[in-house]
């Protein structure tokens, strides 16, 4: 069949021509004007600190201090040394606890969600010591430990090893059936199956849980330093609440906000690192 | 083809579940394959086609050693075997390739799991990527990868630990149209440069008749065989399209359809 009544076609070769007049369409996403958002955000910033600077100001400075006090405490408390000890004590048991719990919660979670045995053995415990605000047992935990660092870390490892533990259990039961077909089809033997399957299969899982378990590790920490009150940042706390010096205590809690902001990121970042394929395929 | 010899042998194979009914109904038996027979020769692509259901995957699961069998054997080249083994290739229905390894080491896997030094292993590995035409996206990973690109590495896997039998499982049904024919078209060409057995599951009744030297149609419930068709064709065969103009895939196509169709009435 040919078509008799057929307009003109433009020719196959012809390079191709916009139509004059042609109204075109815009698609994908609008220009990101950076500058712009980052103009705006400024702004918020200053304009926060500014009110809280005026605002503080009227405030008796025994309930509130204001930026440039707090500012002028964090220049004292660095120039004696003070600010910087306390941190390094708070970061060394932050940093000891949570690789103690990462190992811990790592392993446990892979024999838990791998084996029903250790399952059944073990997760009414799991699930009763998850359920249980654990701040409740930081008392009997210092009359156990003392007030040193074994306190501590026992503290800061109990609640940062939770998050890790179960993010790792789920990451085992989620390994796609598919998956360890694979391995059944090649004959895999049970530990390759481990190693090259389910192993690099919950590793996202297992990231998520550990960026959860820095925030709570984050928390055991100035618990416990409260508690023992002795070095740490939390103890700083303790120590200029005591002494009503209010804008003194203001200084170790933006450090740990900072601090809390900064290591999330950090193992975000690894996460995004380790598992490019979760965050592309959708 | 008639004197080559056996790589494998499904010798009475019969498969029922036992499906546990729980509180409220009695345990019952789900007969799924009775009295299954049949060879593959050397060098034969052979298909297993019928109704969904009628218990082909599972045949082919079973041949693996992925499903165990409650009576017969499967011999490949001779021996029986239980297990999966390194003499049986299997290219699954979804690529099923690890996601976090680029194609290179998906193709990899077979072998490392085997002990095989990283140098050989890589060799091996850059040789089935020219094989399967992917040449330059060996360092791509899965989902970087379109699904006809995966099914190609799926299938360069199986071949990887060079196994004497390659068992396929509607490797090309997720695909579009266009891709299933390159890919089936691609599929032969392999076959013919490698000479591999190929025990293939689909639903596709041209996708069967296009591939085979035999075409084996199951009946369902039981899944048993209903007949057992020579493909005429000789290789290389052209192009699916051309080959469907042939008045004699017509007649086959039509009486595997009635097979079918009598068995699903």
């Amino acid at each position: 069949m040919t078509i008799t009544d057929a307009k003109p076609q433009p020719r196959l070769d012809e390079p191709d021509v916009l139509p004059e007049g042609a109204d075109i369409e815009d698609i994908g996403p609008p220009p990101q004007q950076k500058s712009r958002i980052w103009m705006i955000r400024l702004a918020s910033i200053v304009f926060v600190i500014g009110a809280w600077e005026v605002l503080g100001r009227r405030v008796d400075p025994l309930f509130m201090s204001h930026p440039s006090a707090i500012a002028v405490a964090g220049a004292h408390l660095i120039s004696t040394g003070e600010l910087l000890a306390s941190l390094t004590s708070s970061l060394r048991t932050l940093l000891l606890a949570f690789v103690i719990s990462s190992v811990l919660g790592v392993a446990l979670g892979l024999l838990i969600g791998r084996y029903r045995t250790v399952e059944a053995a073990t997760d009414w415990l799991v699930n009763a010591l998850y359920s249980t605000p654990l701040v409740a047992i930081v008392p009997l935990v210092v009359l156990w430990f003392g007030l040193g660092d074994a306190a501590k870390l026992f503290i800061v490892t109990i609640l940062a090893i939770f998050p890790i533990l179960i993010n790792t259990i789920a990451g085992v039961r989620n390994v796609p059936a598919m998956l360890i077909d694979v391995g059944a089809a090649f004959a895999a033997k049970e530990h390759q199956v481990f190693t090259k399957i389910i192993l690099p299969s919950a590793l996202p899982y297992m990231m998520t849980g550990l960026r959860l378990g820095i925030g709570r590790a984050i928390i055991g920490m100035v618990v416990a330093e409260f508690f023992t009150a002795i070095t740490g940042l939390g103890a700083l706390i303790v120590k200029y609440g005591n002494q009503y010096d209010t804008a003194s205590m203001f200084v170790p809690i933006f450090v740990l906000m900072f601090m809390g902001v900064t290591l999330t990121m950090a193992v975000r970042y690894v996460e995004e690192w380790i598992a490019p394929w979760r965050y592309t395929e959708e | 083809m008639q004197s080559a010899k056996v790589k494998l042998s499904v010798e009475d194979v019969s498969k029922t579940f036992r499906v546990r009914g729980g509180r409220y109904s009695e345990d019952h038996l789900l007969p799924v394959l009775r009295h299954i027979s049949f060879d593959v020769k050397e060098g034969e692509i052979v298909s297993l086609v019928g109704e969904s259901g009628c218990g082909k995957t599972t045949l082919l699961r079973i041949v693996q050693g992925l499903v165990r069998l409650d009576a017969g054997k499967i011999r490949v080249d001779g021996e029986p075997v239980t297990a999966p083994g390194r003499d049986r290739g299997f290219v699954f229905q979804q690529a099923s390739l690890l996601p976090w390894r680029s194609a290179r080491s998906n193709i990899e896997f077979g072998l490392e799991l085997q002990g095989v030094a990283s140098g050989p292993r890589g060799d091996r590995a850059q040789a089935l990527l020219k094989l399967v035409g992917l040449e330059s996206a060996g360092e791509q990973f899965p989902h970087q990868l379109s699904g006809g690109m995966q099914q190609r590495v799926g299938l360069a896997r199986a071949l990887a630990i060079d196994p004497a039998i390659l068992l396929m499982d509607e490797p090309f049904s997720a695909l579009d149209a266009q891709t299933r024919e390159v890919l089936q078209h691609e599929l032969l060409r392999i076959q013919a440069e490698t000479g591999k057995t190929v025990l293939f599951v689909t639903h596709d009744l041209d996708e069967a008749i296009y591939l085979s030297n035999r075409v084996i149609v199951l009946g369902a419930k039981p899944g048993r065989i209903k007949k057992v068709i020579d493909i005429p064709f000789a290789s290389p065969r052209p192009e699916l399209p051309e080959l469907r103009g042939d008045p004699r895939f017509q007649s086959i196509r039509s009486e595997m359809w009635a097979l079918i169709r009598n068995i699903a009435a």
